[in-house]
C-alpha cells in the first residue's frame, strides 16, 4: 500500500536562509512527527510545519505560540526530552534541532488543544494580580485546605526531572584582554579590529551562528550581503590564534573587577545522543581586561487586546524566521508598528509571497522612508489594532481609530506581526554599575555615564544603524585591545548604503476594558489591567509593583514586557517614564541548570574524603563510618548480627574490662615552638602553659574574645620551647588560623611560629585496665608502673623500630595510652597491637563508643555541650581560669551577662525509668502542665536541654548530660522532657557517672 | 569575585581569601581596667561606613598571611593595600578605625 501523500515542512520557503537543506532532520512535537534541517530552531521547525500552538499561559492557560526568534522569548516553553536528560520551561527560540530531539508542551491537561486549565480564563476577574496576598487575610481556614493545595498543583509550568542527570558538566577557568559579548555588526568588527592587534580576544554569542540582526536583515556590506561579510569575519578570527571564538554561549553575569561567567551549549546542541564524552554544557569563568559590550537590543511589543494570539509576533522575529531560517510565519500578514524600522517586516513579507493584508500604524503620519515600502499596501494611520480573533491560532484582527471617529474594520490574516520600538540589552551593563536614562529620541533606557573596563556599542546603546555599528566596533575594539599592546589601528570600515533612521515613540495606546486582555508580560500573564490595579492599591515604585503583579519575575525576567510596564506605570501614576527607575538586572541573564554550576563537583567528588592510614583496615573489619568533618571515622564495628546498639555496648565493655583500640588519628595537631612558645598559650588559653613541666600534658580550653568556649585538647611540652597542641577534629584548622591571626596581628613581636602536623601523625589509642600488658609486649624497655610514667606525661618509645611517642591521657577514663607514630607507619602499629593484644580480647572501637564512655565520666565534647554562647564558668571549668594572667576571652567572663546566676549550667540527668534513653536536643521544663504563656521570651517553665544522651553498657542504664538554668544548684530536683509522643522524667545529677574519683583512670 | 592584589602573591581571585573585618582594632593592653561599655565597645562595636574603608583579610589558599586593604564599600573598588603594621595611607573619606 503507497504511503498517502504528505506535505511535510509547508510552511519553508524554496531559497533562502542558513539551514542545511541537504540534511533532513526528525523531531516530534507532543508526540507528532515531523521534519526539519541542521541550523534550524525547535520554533523555526515548527513554524516551517505549521505548527502555531505551542503552549498555554501561565495563570490563565490561554493558547499561546511562538512570539519571538530568541532568547527572550516569553510564552513558547516547552519540556525538552524525558527522563533523567529531561529540562522543564525550555524555549523553543533557543534550542538547536537536532535529529530525534522529542519536546512536549506543558501545563496543559488533558493536552494542549483542549486544556481544562482554560475553564480559568473564564473566571479571571476573580484572580488579578495579588489575589493570593488576599487569600491569606479572609477567611483564614480557606487557606489551608481550599488555596494552598489549589495553587500548589496548579503552580509552575514545567516537569522537574524525577531521575538522576546522566549528563557531564564542564567548568573552565580563562583570562583575556579583551572580551567582546555579541557577535554582530558592532561586536564582529570590534573583535576584529582587537584580534588584528595580537589581544587575547574571547567573542561569545548565544546563537550558534555569528552575526546577529545581520542574519535577519538584508545588509550590503561592502561588495557583499551581510551575511557573506560576517562569515567571512569569522573565518578571519578562528584564524588568528590568540581569539577564541565562544558561540552558543550566553554570559550570564558580570561581577566584580570584570568576571564574567557563562554558559556554552556543547553536547546539548546535539541531544541525548551526544557522544559520551562530550560535556552537555560547560561554563566559563571569564576574567577580562576590558570589555565590549555589544549584545544589541530586543524588540518591544505593543500593548493592545488580545496580544497574545498564537499568530502575533514580533516583527523582527517574522524577519529573522524569514532570512535566517527560511520559514513563513503566516501567508496573510497585517503588521502592526509606531515606528519606521518595522515597515521593513512588510517589505521582506511581500519579497516572499506572502500577501501583506494591512499595516496599521498609530501614528498619524509615517516617516518619509516608509513611503518605497507602503505603495501597494493598505495603510491605516491614527488607527490601532483592538482585538484578535480566531481560538488557538490568530484568524483576523478589529482595528479601530485611536481618535474615536470611525467605526471599527475587521482584516483576515494569519499573522500578525508587531512592533514597539526597541530596547537596548543592558543587564551586563547594569551589572557592572552602569547607570541609564531614558532617551527620548529613540524612547529607551541607554548608558549614562563611563564604567571603566565597559563600553557598550551598538544597539546596545542605541545606536541603530548599521554603519554606525560597524564603525563604533572597529574603534571600540581597538582601543579596549590597547590595554596593554600596541595602540591597535583603526581600519577604515567598509562601505554601507545610507539608511535613514526614523525616531521611535514608546507608544501608550488607549485600552478598552481598561486593559484587560491586553497582555504586558506574556511569561506570568500581567495584563495592562493589572499594572492598573497595583497603581490604585498604592503600588507605585516599580520594585513593588514588579513583585505585587509579578511582572517581570518569569523565565524570561520580562525582556519584552518590563519596559512596556514601566511607562504604563508612570503614565497611571502621573510621571515621566524617566522617573520609574528600571527594576534591577540580576544574573543569569536566562535560566541555568543546576548541574553546570556544580560542574563535576557531584557526588563523590562534592566534597574531599579524609582518612586515616588504618583506614583499609577499618573497612576489612566491616566499620560502620560517619563523617566528622571531610574525614571518615568508624563508627562502630559490628559483628555479624549485632545492630549499632549491641556493637556499641560489647565495645565499651570490652574498653571498661578488657582491653580496646581506638583510632583517633583525626584529631587536629600543632606544634608550637619558639622562645615565646609559652608566653603565647598562657594568651590564647584560659589556663596556664609556662609553667607546664617537659614531658607532661596538661587539658586546656581556649575562648573567643567574648568569653564562650572555642576549643578545647590535651597538650603536652616536648621542650622548653616547644608544645604539641590537639585540638578537636572539627575544629582544627579553625585554631590554626585562631593562632596565626593573633601572632600576626596583634602579637608580631612574639617569637614563635606554629607548623599544623595533624596529618603527620597516626594515634592508635589503646584503653583498659589490660592496656598496660599490651604495651609492655611491644615496647619493653619502657617502664610503664605509675611511678615511673604517670598519668598525664609522655613518654617516647621504640616500639619494634616505629619511634612513637605516647601520652598517657584518657577521654574514656579506663587506663589509656595515646599512641603517636609517624603517618605512614600508623597502619604498621595498627596491626601489631591487635596481633599483640589478640590474646587479651583486645577490641576495636569506633566513636560512638567513644562517645558513650566520655559522656559516663562527664568530659564534655566542643559543639555539643558548647554551642557558641557557653563560657568555661557554664560548663564547670571556672577553676581551669588562671587568675593571675589575662587570656582571650577573660575579661567577657566579667561581664554582666557572664556573671548572671541563671545561666545554664552543665548537669547529670538520670530518666526515671533506667531503660529510657531522653533524645539529644530534648527541651526540659521544671513544671508539668499548662503554664500560661503571658510575654515573648523564653518560657518561664523551659529551663534547659538535653546535650548529649546514651545508653551506658558499663553502669547499665540511660543517662545523659544536660545545660539546665542554675543547674549545679538544682541536684536531686526532677524535671521533665515533653516530647510529641510521651512525657520523660528524669532527675538532675552532677555529671559523672562512673569513677568519680578516677581510679580506673590513675591506675 | 574581587581581584585582590595580595602583597605577596598579586592579584588572586576574592575565593582564595577569608575576610577579617574592620582593621586597626587594637586588642586594649588592660582589659582589667575597661568598664562593660568600654570592653563591649571593642568586643562588638564596628564602623560600616559608606566609601572608603580600612579592613583585613588573609590569603587562606596561598601565602596565609594577613594584610589591609581600604576598599570602597559602595563601590567594592580597592583603593590600597598595606601590610599589618603599616600605617593606613592618606586616603579622603576613610572612615573607622583606620582613618
Amino acid at each position: 500500500m503507497t504511503q498517502p501523500y504528505r506535505v511535510t515542512q509547508p510552511f519553508r520557503l524554496p531559497r533562502g536562509g542558513q539551514i542545511d537543506r541537504g540534511r533532513i532532520l526528525r523531531f516530534s512535537f507532543d508526540g507528532r512527527a515531523y521534519e526539519g534541517h541542521p541550523g534550524d530552531t525547535l520554533a523555526s521547525a515548527l513554524l516551517a510545519n505549521g505548527v502555531r500552538l505551542v503552549a498555554r499561559s501561565f495563570k490563565y492557560h490561554r493558547p499561546r505560540g511562538i512570539f519571538t526568534a530568541g532568547p527572550e522569548e516569553p510564552s513558547a516553553l516547552v519540556q525538552l526530552e524525558t527522563g533523567g536528560f529531561t529540562e522543564p520551561n525550555r524555549r523553543a527560540t533557543d534550542i538547536a534541532l537536532y535529529d530525534g530531539l522529542r519536546a512536549a508542551s506543558q501545563h496543559a491537561w488533558p493536552r494542549l488543544e483542549n486544556d481544562l486549565g482554560a475553564l480559568i480564563g473564564g473566571v479571571a476577574p476573580l484572580f488579578p494580580a495579588g489575589f493570593y496576598y488576599k487569600t491569606f487575610i479572609r477567611p483564614r481556614g480557606l487557606w489551608r485546605y481550599l488555596w494552598e493545595p489549589a495553587l500548589r498543583h496548579m503552580a509552575g509550568l514545567g516537569q522537574a526531572p524525577a531521575s538522576r542527570d546522566p549528563s557531564r558538566y564542564d567548568q573552565r577557568h580563562t583570562h583575556c584582554d579583551v572580551l567582546v559579548i555579541g557577535a554582530g555588526p558592532a561586536g564582529l568588527p570590534a573583535a576584529l579590529a582587537a584580534g588584528r592587534s595580537g589581544a587575547r580576544v574571547i567573542l561569545a554569542d548565544s546563537d550558534p551562528l555569528f552575526g546577529g540582526a545581520l542574519l535577519r536583515g538584508a545588509y550590503r556590506i561592502g561588495e557583499e550581503d551581510g551575511t557573506a561579510w560576517a562569515a567571512e569575519a569569522v573565518t578571519e578570527l578562528a584564524a588568528m590564534p590568540e581569539v577564541r571564538l565562544l558561540p552558543a554561549t550566553t554570559v550570564l553575569g558580570r561581577y566584580d573587577d570584570n568576571y564574567f561567567v557563562a554558559a556554552e551549549r556543547v553536547g546539548d546542541l546535539l541531544g541525548p545522543a551526544a557522544p559520551a564524552g562530550l560535556p552537555r554544557l560547560r561554563l566559563w569563568h571569564i576574567r577580562a581586561r576590558q570589555i565590549v559590550l555589544a549584545a544589541g537590543a530586543l524588540e518591544r511589543p505593543l500593548v493592545f487586546p488580545g496580544n497574545d494570539r498564537p499568530g502575533v509576533m514580533l516583527a523582527s522575529a517574522v524577519e529573522s524566521y524569514i532570512r535566517h531560517y527560511a520559514v513563513l510565519p503566516g501567508r496573510r500578514a497585517v503588521v502592526f508598528a509606531d515606528n519606521d524600522d518595522a515597515y521593513r517586516t512588510a517589505a521582506t513579507l511581500t519579497e516572499t509571497g506572502a500577501e501583506i493584508a494591512a499595516i496599521v500604524d498609530p501614528r498619524d503620519k509615517p516617516g518619509l522612508a516608509t513611503q518605497q515600502i507602503v505603495r501597494a499596501i493598505p495603510l491605516y494611520t491614527g488607527c490601532m489594532v483592538v482585538g484578535t480573533g480566531g481560538h488557538k491560532a490568530l484568524r483576523r484582527v478589529t482595528i479601530r481609530p485611536i481618535a474615536g471617529n470611525g467605526s471599527d474594520t475587521i482584516i483576515d490574516c494569519d499573522l500578525l506581526a508587531v512592533s514597539g520600538g526597541w530596547n537596548p540589552t543592558l543587564h551586563l551593563y547594569a551589572q557592572a554599575q552602569g547607570r541609564t536614562r531614558f532617551d527620548e529620541g529613540i524612547a529607551a533606557f541607554v548608558p549614562d555615564g563611563e564604567v571603566a573596563g565597559v563600553e557598550v556599542i551598538g544597539a546596545a546603546r542605541g545606536s541603530f544603524a548599521l554603519s554606525q555599528c560597524l564603525a563604533d566596533g572597529a574603534a571600540a575594539g581597538a582601543r579596549a585591545a590597547s590595554c596593554g599592546f600596541a595602540s591597535a589601528e583603526i581600519s577604515e570600515p567598509p562601505i554601507v548604503p545610507d539608511e535613514e533612521i526614523g525616531p521611535n515613540r514608546l507608544s501608550l495606546l488607549p485600552l478598552p476594558q481598561g486593559g484587560r486582555h491586553a497582555f504586558v508580560d506574556l511569561h506570568n500573564d500581567v495584563t495592562a489591567a493589572d499594572i492598573a490595579l497595583a497603581a490604585r492599591e498604592g503600588f507605585i515604585a516599580s520594585e513593588h509593583v514588579k513583585r505585587y503583579t509579578t511582572l517581570g519575575m518569569g523565565t524570561d525576567q520580562g525582556k519584552t514586557g518590563n519596559v512596556a510596564g514601566l511607562a504604563l506605570l508612570a503614565t497611571m501614576t502621573g510621571r515621566d517614564i524617566g522617573e520609574t527607575a528600571p527594576t534591577t538586572f540580576r544574573p543569569p541573564y536566562v535560566p541555568v541548570a543546576f548541574g553546570l554550576l556544580a560542574g563535576r563537583a557531584r557526588g563523590r567528588l562534592a566534597e574531599p574524603v579524609r582518612v586515616t592510614p588504618m583506614h583499609e583496615w577499618h573497612i576489612a573489619a566491616g566499620a560502620v563510618f560517619e563523617d566528622v568533618g571531610q574525614w571518615k571515622r568508624a563508627r562502630y564495628y559490628p559483628r555479624p548480627e549485632e545492630d549499632m546498639m549491641a556493637a556499641v555496648r560489647r565495645e565499651c565493655l570490652a574498653a571498661r574490662d578488657g582491653v580496646a583500640l581506638l583510632d583517633a588519628s583525626t584529631l587536629g595537631k600543632i606544634e608550637v615552638a619558639g622562645p615565646d612558645a609559652g608566653r603565647f598559650l598562657d594568651r590564647i588559653y584560659i589556663n596556664r602553659w609556662q609553667n607546664l613541666g617537659v614531658g607532661h600534658c596538661r587539658y586546656g580550653v581556649m575562648c573567643r574574645e567574648d568569653g564562650m568556649v572555642f576549643d578545647d585538647g590535651v597538650g603536652a611540652r616536648l621542650a622548653p620551647d616547644r608544645f604539641f597542641l590537639t585540638t578537636t577534629t572539627g575544629n582544627a584548622a579553625a585554631v590554626f588560623d585562631w593562632l596565626e591571626e593573633w601572632l600576626q596581628t596583634e602579637w608580631p613581636e612574639l617569637d614563635v611560629f606554629c607548623t599544623s602536623v595533624t596529618e603527620e601523625w597516626a594515634n592508635a589509642t589503646l584503653v583498659g585496665w589490660a592496656a598496660r600488658d599490651v604495651l609492655a609486649l611491644l615496647a619493653p624497655g619502657l617502664a610503664l608502673d605509675s611511678a615511673a610514667f604517670p598519668h598525664m606525661t609522655m613518654r617516647e618509645a621504640d616500639i619494634g623500630g616505629i619511634p612513637a611517642r605516647i601520652f598517657r591521657v584518657s577521654f574514656s577514663g579506663e587506663l589509656s595510652y595515646e599512641i603517636n607514630v609517624p603517618a605512614d607507619q600508623g597502619l604498621e602499629l595498627w596491626e601489631r597491637l591487635i596481633a599483640v593484644g589478640e590474646p587479651f580480647g583486645i577490641t576495636p572501637y569506633g566513636t560512638e563508643a567513644m562517645h558513650v564512655m566520655r559522656a559516663e565520666k562527664g568530659y564534655i565534647i566542643i559543639g555539643q555541650e558548647t554551642d557558641g554562647s557557653v563560657t568555661p564558668v557554664d560548663v564547670g571549668f571556672g577553676a581551669l581560669v588562671a587568675r593571675d594572667k589575662d587570656c582571650l576571652g577573660r575579661r567577657s567572663l566579667a561581664r554582666s551577662d557572664t556573671v548572671r546566676l541563671d545561666r545554664k549550667q552543665l548537669v547529670g540527668l538520670l530518666p526515671d525509668n533506667p531503660g529510657e534513653v531522653l533524645p539529644e536536643g530534648a527541651q526540659l521544663v521544671a513544671v508539668l502542665g499548662e503554664v500560661p504563656l503571658v510575654m515573648p521570651g523564653p518560657h518561664p517553665g523551659m529551663i534547659g536541654h538535653v546535650t548529649s544522651s546514651y545508653f551506658g553498657a558499663r553502669i547499665g542504664r540511660g543517662f545523659a548530660l544536660a545545660m539546665v538554668q542554675n543547674g549545679r544548684t538544682r541536684h536531686g530536683e526532677r524535671v521533665w522532657a515533653p516530647l510529641p509522643d510521651r512525657t520523660i522524667a528524669a532527675r538532675i545529677c552532677p555529671p559523672v557517672f562512673y569513677d568519680p574519683e578516677g581510679a580506673r583512670r590513675d591506675g | 569575585m574581587l581581584l585582590i592584589p595580595c602583597p605577596w602573591c598579586g592579584p588572586r581571585n576574592e575565593a582564595e581569601f577569608h575576610y577579617g573585618g574592620e582593621a586597626h582594632i587594637a586588642r586594649p593592653p588592660h582589659p582589667d581596667a575597661l568598664d562593660d561599655p568600654a570592653w563591649a565597645d571593642y568586643l562588638f562595636m564596628r564602623s560600616n561606613p559608606k566609601g572608603p574603608f580600612a579592613e583585613r583579610w588573609v590569603h587562606s589558599a596561598g601565602c596565609r598571611r594577613w594584610f589591609h586593604v581600604v576598599r570602597d564599600t559602595a563601590t567594592h573598588r580597592i583603593l590600597a593595600v598595606y601590610k599589618i603594621g603599616d600605617p593606613p595611607p592618606g586616603i579622603t573619606n576613610l572612615r573607622g578605625a583606620g582613618a
